[in-house]
């Protein structure tokens, strides 16, 4: 099943990058409809106590001990929902506009899929580099040609600073696989292995770091990020920060820690404190942000730095938090994204102080836009609340003072989205607003699917937690300091 | 029809709460757990709920008077294009503030604390076409989230303590905790208090919350949201009660809250921003009773306040509707003629917040003073009092200026001026009923009255390990000095009411200091300035600072040398563009191609 989940978006990828039937659009839902009923039927039949689901091991390129093994523990079930969830909403939210050659822009999307269920089913870790790897590349196009203003530069810019943030990864894996006994082997199992000098595991630590931190992002490395989530194509925003930045937390996760543990008391200070003054940092920034895409790019830094902090503190709230808080954040920030969308795509500005009144004349729309605006305020008993709530918890368990700052979010959170949700549906109406209609049919079953979520999760997070409990258990069982 | 809902289910809700309450007395607390919500190892957060002797008694209030208010609404929110939406919001404040008061643990408290601020921001918001009521929205929401904060981190220091939110396993094991980190807790759990009941310093968001319409004001600012300090402080009261510290800060936020805005209330012109600053105040005074350990006597000023409180609110909202959107009380004068009922209910409420004779202000304020001065000393006792003379002056400068004397309005106001319809009339009478006989509830012991302290009996219950739910606060006085402290804060409350007659109700036109303010008054009619004061302490440093690192930080800075960085490898970038023909088709195919071709490997 893992190996369906990467292999069917593929094939149909290359389906309409090549054929380029006609129905595109329905095609690609569909398969995006079915990956996702694939995952919830894997999710169904799965075990959840920390062991390895629906395993494909194959050998692949034996001499250099590389195999194409794939398979997903509680942690990996609840990545593969997040992308297969995400994925149906994302195509089915960028057909509510006309794009260019839809063939081509579906086709990157589903390879983009491919790709990321590919990095969150990895136990290899070449495969899991090969397929991070992979997962820049129709991103970058879907920007790169479908992009706003600077497109060029931003994207390559965007694709530079990943791509070199993913060679230091790939340094960090290869002095492991040299240090694994015998012939060698790229396993997870086998590089977990790995016993490391405190220095060298310092060092290979940084390495991954360096890629992770870039792909969340982390303070000081993210400027890449606001100018590309404002200059990208909706639908790549959405896979960008709903999906892609996940790739850094769940590598954090699943690699970098317990690869090296021996550096964890060492760096994760500065790693911390770098997270916590992101999320202040950021959050300070989006107080007066005019533009509204922008505005939500900095929030999502903040949320970021927050569920980065939760994991860096490797304890089970953090780590628990975290993962609820991916599903959640991704969630939310689809829903935000496409907010933005179709205010611009009606009124042809983001420029907050350009708008006002919506509520007056696109009443259902408000309604649905207040609900996913309150979970990424994480009101509680929206799906926003449990995962701040446990990373806050985990991050004050790491220190009580480091926790009160990071938690500092909850109220500049309510200050940067109150502002912009009042800046844009509150007042009366102007020239542009008065003439707002309502949401039609295909948005408001994004929308309100999304608010559904916020909702359904925001009431019983436990769902969810129960996904991961057994294998963080496991994770922080096995991970020795 | 969508009134009927609103105040039917609201009416439901009461006759449930009513049974519960029979319940509860015949056979103890009920509790009962629907799910859990949150489970992290042995830690367990349910979604659970308690009804006891202290939750019924909040319920009562919240249904009760609530249900009068939604029936009030139905006539004042009458002619308004949002009326489905105002009964939306409204009920499901009372969700929220059932499930502040029902819940089993903190968490669900603070759903419930969080769920009414989310209320309170849509009702204050709720004309929302008006920039300054949004804004005024936005600061409520956001100074309770600074509170929220301290309840937060309060919870956290309770778990890693307790090692549970549960308030069972909490209470049961407050004999083993460290007095320290009681303290810790405590003062971070009153953050959050001080955020929710508009104590100093995070009081400034009520008397703006007045933006919203009346029958908000007077259900979550007035009678049950801004309680929700009260009842978390009295709920916890075996965790308060075991940090003299603590106390002491409860205390003196109270008192100094109580004595503060009450000065602010005596020139204020604005007939919703007189009762504003009144109701921080009185809730200062309870926040005074739970630093003297009278956790009863708090709770009781908790409910004659709703009932006086809403009564006053509701009787305001009355004078706006038949002025036709009036506030200014500077614009009112001689509306007793125009407005019978109103006048008359407004009169009873006048006269019980300020302690007139055996109505029901009067004992709940005597309980209070008569702790502070068991408890306090004499001191404190005066400085209660002074916020006692304090409270019936502004208000009886409120009642003369507002009904006595001539009418000031226009001429097309004194055509417009009517009295309100019996759907508001009615449940405004309800309330000065209860506003007067409220005081039974719990009548001193010394006065040997009907319902002598049956209320701290009632709240005394049986808690965890057969520990009362709330204790009785012993006051060791005799019953002379009893009498006598009683007789002195009466009789100063009925010289005010006297002399203010001749100040204000007796005269054509207003004395000079009321209509131009200059000096102190002037001072004191801008609140102290202290929204200015907070406006450039915080709110500007952070919007500067916001910009400051935008434009400076980030572009600059960080992203500066990032592309300083990147200029090398940009260079080499433009190598590799050379690659590229443009033809991106080719190129994807290609790399498809690629991709499939590994794959396949897999199967050679």
């Amino acid at each position: 099943m893992s190996f369906l989940l990467i292999i069917v978006p593929l094939i149909a990828s290359a389906l309409l990058l090549l054929a380029r039937p006609s129905g595109v659009r329905q095609i690609a839902l569909a398969v995006g409809v079915v990956n996702f009923a694939i995952s919830i039927f894997a999710a169904y039949s799965a075990l959840y106590d920390g062991t390895v689901n629906h395993e494909t091991n194959i050998a692949w390129i034996e001499q250099a001990g590389i195999r194409f093994s794939v398979g997903m523990d509680g942690i990996g079930i609840l990545m593969i929902l997040l992308t297969n969830l995400l994925t149906p909403l994302i195509i089915l939210s960028s057909q509510s506009q006309r794009i260019d050659n839809e063939p081509r822009y579906y086709g990157l999307v589903l390879m983009m899929v491919a790709a990321l269920n590919g990095v969150f089913l990895s136990t290899d870790g070449m495969l899991f580099y090969i397929f991070y790897e992979l997962a820049l590349i129709p991103i970058y196009f879907i920007c790169a040609i479908w992009g706003g203003e600077n497109r060029i530069r931003v994207t390559l810019k965007f694709f530079i600073y990943t791509f070199v943030g993913s060679l230091f990864m790939l340094v960090s894996l290869l002095y492991l696989y040299l240090k694994t006994p015998g012939t060698h082997s790229f396993a997870w199992t086998d590089l977990v292995n790995v016993q490391l000098s405190t220095v060298e595991a310092i060092w290979v630590m940084l390495g991954f770091f360096f890629a992770f931190a870039v792909k969340m992002p982390v303070f000081p490395f993210h400027t890449w990020q606001p100018d590309t989530y404002v200059t990208s194509p909706t639908g790549g925003t959405m896979l960008l920060s709903g999906i892609m930045l996940k790739m850094g937390v769940y590598g954090a996760i699943r690699w970098m820690i317990p690869m090296t543990p021996e550096a964890w008391h060492t760096l994760t200070p500065y790693f911390m404190a770098l997270a916590v003054t992101g999320i202040v940092y950021a959050s300070i920034i989006a107080v007066k942000q005019s533009d509204f895409k922008r505005l939500i790019a900095y929030s999502s830094i903040a949320h970021v730095g927050l569920i980065a902090a939760g994991v860096m503190a490797w304890n089970k709230m953090g780590l628990q938090g975290s993962l609820i808080q991916m599903l959640n954040h991704g969630i939310n920030v689809v829903g935000l994204f496409f907010v933005v969308d179709l205010i611009e795509r009606r009124l042809g500005t983001r420029t907050l102080r350009q708008m006002g009144g919506i509520a007056k004349v696109a009443p259902r729309f408000a309604v649905l836009f207040m609900i996913i605006m309150l979970g990424a305020v994480a009101v509680p008993l929206t799906n926003g609340f449990p995962g701040e709530f446990l990373l806050l918890n985990g991050v004050w368990q790491y220190n009580n003072w480091l926790g009160a700052i990071a938690g500092l979010t909850i109220i500049f959170g309510a200050v940067y989205m109150l502002r912009a949700y009042g800046m844009a549906m509150f007042g009366e109406t102007n020239a542009e607003t008065a003439e707002f209609t309502d949401l039609d049919g295909r948005e408001t079953a994004v929308l309100g699917i999304v608010a559904a979520l916020v909702l359904v999760l925001g009431f019983f997070p436990n769902i969810i937690l129960q996904l991961t409990d057994g294998t963080v258990n496991r994770i922080l069982g096995s991970v020795q300091f | 029809m969508v009134g009927i809902i609103g105040a039917g289910s609201l009416l439901a809700s009461f006759l449930l709460t009513v049974m519960c309450l029979n319940q509860v007395g015949a056979s103890g607390p009920i509790q009962s757990t629907l799910y859990h919500f949150m489970s992290i190892d042995r830690l367990s957060l349910d979604f659970g709920f308690l009804v006891d002797q202290l939750s019924v008694w909040m319920m009562m209030i919240i249904t009760g008077v609530g249900f009068l208010i939604h029936v009030y609404s139905i006539g004042y929110m009458h002619d308004d294009e949002g009326f489905y939406k105002f009964f939306a919001y409204l009920n499901l404040f009372v969700f929220s503030m059932l499930l502040l008061v029902m819940g089993d643990n903190f968490l669900m408290l603070f759903f419930g604390w969080e769920g009414v601020g989310l209320c309170s921001y849509l009702l204050i918001g709720f004309w929302y076409t008006n920039r300054d009521y949004g804004t005024a929205a936005r600061k409520a929401f956001i100074m309770n989230r600074v509170g929220d904060l301290g309840l937060l981190l309060g919870m956290f220091f309770i778990i890693k303590t307790f090692g549970s939110l549960a308030y069972k396993d909490v209470f049961a094991q407050l004999a083993g905790a460290d007095p320290a980190m009681v303290t810790v807790i405590c003062l971070l759990l009153f953050v959050g208090a001080m955020g929710k009941s508009a104590q100093i310093p995070l009081y400034t968001w009520l008397p703006d919350a007045m933006a919203g319409p009346t029958p908000v004001s007077a259900l979550i600012h007035a009678a049950t949201m801004v309680t929700a300090g009260v009842y978390l402080v009295t709920r916890c009261n075996g965790l308060f009660s075991m940090s003299p510290d603590a106390m002491h800060v409860v205390a003196i936020v109270g008192l100094v809250t109580a004595v503060f805005t009450a000065i602010i209330g005596l020139r204020q012109n604005d007939i919703k921003k007189v009762l504003a600053y009144s109701t921080v105040s009185q809730l200062g005074l309870m926040f005074l009773s739970l630093g003297m350990g009278a956790y009863v006597s708090a709770m009781f000023h908790v409910t004659t306040h709703a009932f006086f409180k809403a009564l006053l609110f509701l009787s305001a909202g009355s004078v706006i509707h038949g002025m036709g959107g009036e506030q200014d009380i500077r614009n009112m004068g001689g509306l007793r003629k125009y407005m019978p009922v109103t006048f008359w209910v407004f009169l009873i409420g006048t006269f019980a917040i300020s302690g007139f004779p055996l109505l029901s202000g009067f004992f709940s304020k005597d309980e209070i003073f008569a702790n502070t001065y068991a408890h306090g000393g004499a001191i404190w006792w005066a400085m209660a009092s002074v916020s006692a003379v304090l409270t019936a002056v502004y208000m009886c400068r409120l009642l003369y200026v507002t009904f006595f004397g001539e009418f000031r309005g226009t001429e097309e106001q004194r055509h417009h001026i009517h009295e309100s319809p019996s759907v508001m009339t009615i449940p405004l009478m309800v309330l000065a009923v209860l506003s007067v006989v409220g005081g039974l509830l719990n009548t001193p012991h010394f006065m040997h009255l009907p319902g002598s302290q049956w209320m701290a009996h009632w709240l005394a219950g049986n808690g965890v390990n057969g520990t009362p739910i709330v204790p009785m606060a012993e006051v060791h006085l005799s019953a002379s000095t009893e009498w006598s402290l009683m007789s002195f804060t009466t009789a100063l409350a009925l010289l005010v009411i006297v002399a203010l007659y001749f100040v204000y109700g007796k005269v054509a036109n207003l004395p000079v200091s009321d209509q131009k303010q200059t000096g102190f008054t002037k001072v004191v009619a801008n609140k102290f300035y202290v929204d200015e004061l907070y406006n450039s302490l915080f709110v500007k440093p952070t919007e500067a600072l916001s910009k400051f690192l935008y434009q400076y930080a980030d572009i600059q800075g960080v992203d500066g040398v990032v592309n300083g960085v990147g200029t090398g490898v940009s260079k080499l970038g433009a190598i590799f563009r050379r690659l590229q023909n443009g033809n991106i088709e080719y190129y994807l195919i290609g790399m498809v191609v690629g991709a499939a071709l590994l794959f396949l490997t897999i199967f050679i």
